[in-house]
């Protein structure tokens, strides 16, 4: 159960609309301590939207945001620094607050970039400057991280390393993580909640729930339902014979 | 000490390069050239209302400036008109409606020379007060707003999401943008003080790999040119606010050797 002190954001039926379209329209959710909140959907679904009204980057809002702590770390899906700017690594770091050089190292390991410290943020590559963005989300020790599919371009190994830090984050800090991704497999195995989105709420609960729910299936088809079953069926059972467990 | 106009020049142009410098990095860092510009040019007005009105140049500069700002972010809001084209049609009229009104104070005198291009013989010791005073109150400003700015730089939904408050720091550096060009107008003249902002900036960019480096050359560009500017406009008898801007110009092309060695040295 959760206790009210617990909870880090609240959204009460939030919404968006621009010149009388809606992005995303009656969203409810809450992200609390030490728990991770993933959103899923397809493109165009107002997820991004949603991590926005969340963290009161938009201001004229339908419904309400409640926001229970200011020390928040954001990775956005689309970042646009104008690389004139003359910026390295190190200076990106501290954009926000400010860090002593052991943090900062420390942040940078953790992603696997601290060779880059001192590299002009201009010169380095999408999958690294997404490390970064990571390391530089982390390193302030948020108690809100929110995380716009914080691994797109990274490569494949990379991809599976940084899914594990955060799960480790999270459960080392106590923070509360609102993640957006489109990879199910590697997302479900750490989720607590699922929140399904495609302009609305389509449906939410525990991976296994949401994988249940006939919307879910109608939205990502047959497949996607496996993927997330196959998660929860993985804590349930201990494969001792590959072919002969199967649920369904 | 200060009774040499001289000495009043250099003392003035120090005080003011010491704000430019880190100023004018932000200007290039947000692209705002011809928001300095239009503010600069709306200060004509200033000044005449500051004849008209017996009223102190530098407040009547600042109130006038800021005025211009406030009607530039409601007409963003109310048109459909690109931001170029309002900073133009704002720029051109109110230097136009300055003119205008200097035609019609025909019992004034005025040296519009001096006022556009600047000029070193008019700074008196209320001029070195403002510029210190006040030089002094917006780089304390800057200071205190610089994370946020400087974040909203960088990335303004990063800095609204951490907590920073963006807009606000944005409405006070549009203040600070008002303040330099009141305090600055003497020495530069109207015309020539977004040179003053930019130039020795770019300069600085051209050597810099850091924004804390990039202010510190900005501010010792500042500082050579206006020595440089003001020596040769005392030798020459050529307008103070040129004179620093060409200073400023032949710095910059000085820098650009240096860029070039660093992009052979990355090859």
């Amino acid at each position: 159960m959760s206790s009210d002190q617990n909870i880090l954001v609240k959204l009460n039926q939030a919404g968006l609309r621009i010149d009388d379209k809606w992005l995303v329209k009656g969203v409810s959710l809450q992200v609390e301590k030490g728990k991770i909140v993933t959103l899923i959907g397809p493109n165009g679904s107002g997820k991004s939207t949603t991590a926005k009204i969340a963290l009161g980057i938009y201001k004229q809002i339908d419904g309400s945001v409640e926001k229970y702590t200011t020390k928040v770390g954001y990775v956005p899906q689309k970042i646009s620094i104008d690389w004139t700017l003359p910026l390295r690594v190190n200076d990106f770091m501290v954009l926000t607050e400010s860090l002593d050089n052991e943090t900062i190292d420390e942040a940078l390991s953790l992603t696997g970039v601290i060779h880059l410290k001192n590299k002009n943020l201009g010169d380095l590559s999408g999958g690294e400057f997404q490390r970064v963005l990571l390391a530089r989300a982390i390193s302030k020790k948020p108690d809100l991280l929110v995380l716009d599919e914080p691994v797109q371009g990274v490569d494949f190994t990379g991809e599976i390393a940084l899914y594990e830090l955060i799960k480790k984050i999270s459960d080392e800090l106590n923070c509360g993580i609102l993640l957006i991704s489109h990879d199910l497999h590697t997302v479900m195995s750490a989720t607590d909640h699922v929140v399904c989105l495609n302009g609305h709420v389509c449906c939410s609960g525990s991976p296994i729930d949401v994988a249940k729910n006939n919307e879910y299936k109608a939205l990502f088809g047959e497949q996607a339902s496996q993927i997330l079953s196959r998660y929860e069926h993985r804590h349930d059972h201990i494969h001792t014979d590959e072919g002969k467990i199967k649920k369904n | 000490m200060f009774d040499d106009f001289f000495i009043r020049a250099l003392v003035a142009g120090i005080g003011v390069a010491l704000v430019t410098g880190p100023l004018g990095c932000f200007v290039i860092w947000r692209r705002l050239s011809y928001f300095g510009d239009t503010l600069a040019h709306s200060a004509l007005l200033g000044v005449t209302l500051a004849f008209t009105m017996e009223f102190n140049i530098a407040l009547s500069v600042f109130i006038i400036s800021s005025l211009i700002a406030l009607i530039l972010i409601q007409l963003q809001k109310k048109t459909n008109l690109p931001g170029d084209a309002l900073l133009g049609l704002l720029a051109h009229s109110s230097l136009a409606v300055g003119l205008v009104v200097i035609g019609f104070l025909t019992f004034i005198r005025f040296d519009i020379m001096g006022l556009l291009f600047g000029d070193i013989l008019a700074v008196s010791v209320d001029d070195l007060l403002i510029i210190w005073i006040g030089g002094a109150l917006i780089l304390l400003t800057l200071k205190f707003i610089w994370k946020p700015l400087f974040a909203s730089t960088v990335n303004y939904e990063l800095a609204e999401a951490e907590g920073l408050n963006p807009d606000r720091a944005k409405a006070i550096f549009t203040i600070l943008m008002a303040a330099i060009i009141a305090i600055s107008i003497k020495m530069v003249g109207l015309l020539l003080i977004t040179g003053m902002l930019i130039i020795p900036a770019a300069m600085a960019r051209n050597l810099s790999t850091s924004p804390q480096s990039m202010v510190m050359y900005s501010v010792i560009g500042g500082l050579l040119s206006v020595i440089i500017g003001l020596f040769t406009s005392l030798e020459f008898n050529t307008s103070s606010g040129p004179s620093i801007i060409t200073a400023a110009l032949l710095l910059f092309i000085l820098s650009l050797f240096k860029i070039k060695q660093s992009i052979k040295l990355k090859n």
